[in-house]
């Protein structure tokens, strides 16, 4: 998966799309329906348009590209590899028990979410309410704090 | 596939989110990282969720929950990004080196 190694972000971008749908295929191969759906909607949908919308805000099409990576970049792939490899090691030294994909319906999750994780949820609704408030503060244009003033 | 498919796939794409965040220079493409290992993290969970025992609904509730936190996660960093990048005129994250005005 080339995302992190493309020199013109937008191809990175249509990169990472193409990620979050083959790991929607994932979730709906591991029985979570709902999940993949959410995946779908949220990544697919919201964030990556998001994300083009900021690039294309930001680059303002200028054809001369830097370099991608920064000077540290022999340090990270060294961290990188020890972390994979560790954790890669500890799922193979692992015995995990009886393996078998069960699934979960959709039901079950909605009652979960509403019985269970009631508190996380409105939590999470006001989480998400604070963000945007803060998005739009943060994203206003300067002129208007001036002309506020 | 068993298990331990869906947790390389994880641990492999986790790792090219810490790769990503460290070495890149663009900020844009650090929030990028930062939703590839959100997405490690979620695909392990629900990993765990449908192949370990106690059969409950539990990895995917916080995977939604996860899923929620990142949009919100990526909102604010956007805005973040556009209002520097809007004072420095440039997304590259070494050249945000002075605090100064």
């Amino acid at each position: 998966m080339a995302v992190v190694t493309l020199r013109n972000i937008i191809h990175s971008a249509v990169a990472m799309m193409i990620c979050f749908g083959s790991l929607a295929g994932m979730y709906a191969l591991l029985g979570a329906p709902i999940v993949a759906a959410a995946q779908v909607l949220i990544y697919l949908g919201a964030i990556s348009v998001l994300i083009l919308f900021a690039i294309m805000l930001t680059q303002a099409g200028d054809a001369n590209l830097p370099a991608p990576f920064h000077r540290q970049m022999p340090i990270a792939v060294v961290v990188v590899l020890a972390i994979v490899g560790l954790v890669g090691w500890a799922v193979f030294q692992t015995d995990w028990g009886l393996a078998e994909a069960a699934g979960a319906a959709v039901d079950d999750i909605a009652t979960a979410l509403f019985t269970d994780f009631a508190l996380p949820f409105e939590i999470i609704s006001l989480l998400i309410l604070v963000a945007i408030i803060g998005a739009i503060y943060l994203a206003r244009r300067p002129e208007e704090d001036e002309r506020a003033n | 596939m068993g298990i331990e498919g869906y947790l390389v796939v994880s641990t492999l794409l986790f790792g090219l989110g810490v790769f990503g965040f460290m070495a890149r220079r663009n900020a844009i493409l650090m929030l990028i990282s930062i939703e590839l290992m959100f997405n490690a993290v979620n695909l392990s969970l629900v990993a765990f969720n449908a192949f370990l025992p106690p059969d409950t609904n539990t990895g995917a509730v916080f995977a939604l929950m996860i899923m929620a936190v990142a949009a919100a996660e990526v909102t604010v960093g956007l805005a973040l990004v556009i209002a520097i990048i809007r004072t420095r005129q440039t997304p590259e994250v070494d050249q945000y080196s002075d605090l100064k005005e």
